[in-house]
């Protein structure tokens, strides 16, 4: 750990050759160090007479404890083994109190399972206790374990260790940047090490992902349903570092959705989908049923229901002929 | 009884955010209260009293309503103890992004939204930076890039803040935050004597004082002048 004492006197320069991600920290909390590399962190912090401490709202203080903090985390961040190669859930009670019978349930890296249950039943629930990795302290009592232990708190509250991505049907992009320039503005912020790599592996991973294909160059606010959802995907596959991805609730999303789970158990991500799509909910290797707040059965997926699901592909995939027909002005009659 | 002070931007969420922690910590058999500071106007007292929720209401006029809230909130703090409250919410918008109504070992909660772009969090003074909590709101419709992106801002101005995420509407992650709000080792019985986080900014001029003409004759105290000299 670093203290403030260990930074206070040192050369800005220096501190920024041993932590080069205080760029941005000195940036956005408004401290100029443009040609400032010899004065000491102190004398930064300073500096400012009284008229622009009350302006800019400077505590010296605060902010000497805050760059402590911020170089803690990041270092930790960079450092961190966050291998997440297995959840545990154990059994809490339902919404009526009563147990659910099941001694423990267990999820492991690259496995997709879904979870099923009508409207109000509390898949959403089971998914935010994931999240928290509850420990016996939401409404559930139910208990979540990582990798077969009971996990560190920081899971819970750290900014950049996150167990959980989420996607879901109403999720937009809001800002005002290219496809290019937002995939690289998260990749800065996640402190990546070859951006530009990255950047391109994602745009072609969601190109792959999506009906029709779109260049780094469109706003992203332009882009169609099924290419945000695809971009959003190719993102979180690759440039999130959470290694669970909770999906809840895309269904008709147009996009290739097999190819989607397949990307993302390529970037060894345990995925979690609340879905009533069939295929989706085929395509997983199990499925969790719930009612009534409670987890009432796992049923595996069977080789004899997956045979159902080349039925339901084959329908999906004449659907989507007939849409892309449709996109293309053409008849939908085969052959006019 | 504890006290939270709960503060962000216009319309960033935090009502509703107050509303479903409430629902929450309620089924722990906590006894809440709310007091809403605004300028002008708020209706946001009716959707408590609704809910069931003891309330009162301050409007600052044209008073800033953080100077307000200073200057109400030890009042208030007795009035939540003569109600026999175990936890007291106030709820204060943030306006001029400079004052926060912060006072120290209270715990204070920043509420700020997913849609107010990336470029807010550093626009944001102490209301944001000294903040123990930072409440992310509307993360439900915008994607997980976004949301990354956005908390790191945050974690940039405010490191050592708890960010929480939280849907305002369906209350997803309400009951998490509801497990930070009640502290039984924090309770007060008096505010007199604590001192606020940040000093405010000593705003006091002629104009605050009701001066209503225009012109260097009649601005005294503190006055500052636009500089207009040289280039950009
Ligand atoms: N086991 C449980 N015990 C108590 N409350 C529960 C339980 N499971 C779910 N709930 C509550 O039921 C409500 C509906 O659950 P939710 O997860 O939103 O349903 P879904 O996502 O399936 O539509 C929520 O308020 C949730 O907190
Ligand atoms: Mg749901």
């Amino acid at each position: 750990m670093i203290g403030r004492n260990q930074i206070a006197d040192r050369h800005i320069g220096s501190l920024l050759e041993d932590y080069p991600f205080l760029a941005s920290f000195f940036g956005d909390n408004g401290l100029l160090v443009d040609g400032r590399n010899d004065a000491t962190l102190n004398e930064l912090f300073s500096e400012f007479d009284e008229e622009e401490r009350e302006e800019k709202a400077i505590d010296q203080d605060l902010l000497m404890n805050q760059a402590a903090e911020f170089i803690n985390q990041m270092l930790a961040f960079l450092n961190e083994d966050n291998d997440v190669h297995a959840i545990t859930i154990l059994p809490g009670t339902d919404k009526s109190g009563v147990p659910e019978g099941f001694d423990s349930l267990v999820i492991k890296k690259s496995e997709v399972v879904s979870i099923v249950g009508p409207t109000g039943s509390g898949k959403s629930r089971l998914l935010g206790d994931i999240e928290w990795v509850a420990q016996a302290d939401t409404p559930t009592s139910r208990r979540i374990l990582i990798n077969g232990d009971i996990p560190d708190s920081s899971w819970r509250f750290s900014t950049s260790k996150k167990l959980v991505a989420q996607l879901s049907q109403n999720m937009n992009f809001v800002m005002d940047l290219s496809v290019r320039e937002f995939i690289e503005l998260h990749a800065e912020s996640r402190l990546v090490e070859k951006p530009a790599e990255i950047v391109e592996r994602v745009i072609i991973e969601a190109n792959k992902l999506a009906g029709e294909s779109f260049s780094p160059e469109t706003p992203i606010t332009s882009l169609s349903g099924g290419q945000s959802r695809a971009l959003m995907i190719a993102d979180t596959a690759i440039l999130s570092r959470s290694p669970i991805i909770l999906i809840d609730e895309i269904e008709n999303a147009g996009i290739d959705r097999k190819r989607a789970l397949e990307l993302l158990l390529s970037e060894d991500k345990l995925v979690l989908m609340a879905t009533h799509d069939p295929i989706l909910a085929l395509m997983a290797d199990r499925r969790i049923i719930i009612k009534n707040g409670g987890i009432t059965r796992v049923i595996e997926t069977t080789d004899e229901e997956r045979t159902i699901l080349s039925t339901l592909e084959e329908l999906d995939r004449t659907i989507l002929g007939y849409r892309t027909r449709l996109r293309a002005g053409e008849s939908l009659l085969q052959g006019e | 009884m504890n006290l939270v002070t709960v503060s962000g931007p216009p319309s960033s969420g935090k009502t509703s955010v107050i509303l479903k922690t409430i629902d929450a910590l309620k089924q722990r058999g906590l006894k809440i209260g709310v007091v809403k500071f605004d300028c002008l106007y708020t209706d946001d007292d009716a959707l408590y009293r609704k809910a069931g929720i003891p309330v009162k209401k301050g409007l600052s006029g044209a008073m800033c309503p953080d100077h307000y809230f200073v200057s109400n909130i030890e009042e208030v703090a007795q009035w939540g103890i003569g109600e026999g409250l175990d936890l007291l919410i106030s709820e204060s918008a943030g306006l001029c992004n400079r004052c926060s109504p912060y006072v120290k070992e209270i715990k204070a909660v920043c509420v700020i939204d997913n849609l107010s772009g990336v470029n807010t969090p550093k626009k944001i003074g102490p209301m944001l930076k000294s903040a123990d909590i930072v409440v992310i709101t509307k993360g439900d419709i915008v994607s997980q890039a976004e949301r990354e992106v956005f908390a790191s801002k945050v974690n940039l101005v405010n490191p050592s803040a708890i960010i929480m995420h939280i849907n305002g509407l369906t209350g997803q992650g309400s009951f998490e935050l509801s497990t930070l709000f009640h502290d039984e080792k924090t309770v007060i019985d008096t505010l007199v004597g604590r001192e606020l986080r940040f000093t405010m900014p000593s705003a006091l001029c002629s104009y605050c004082l009701g001066e209503t003409r225009i012109g260097e004759n009649f601005q005294m105290g503190n006055v500052r002048k636009m500089n207009l000299e040289g280039g950009i």
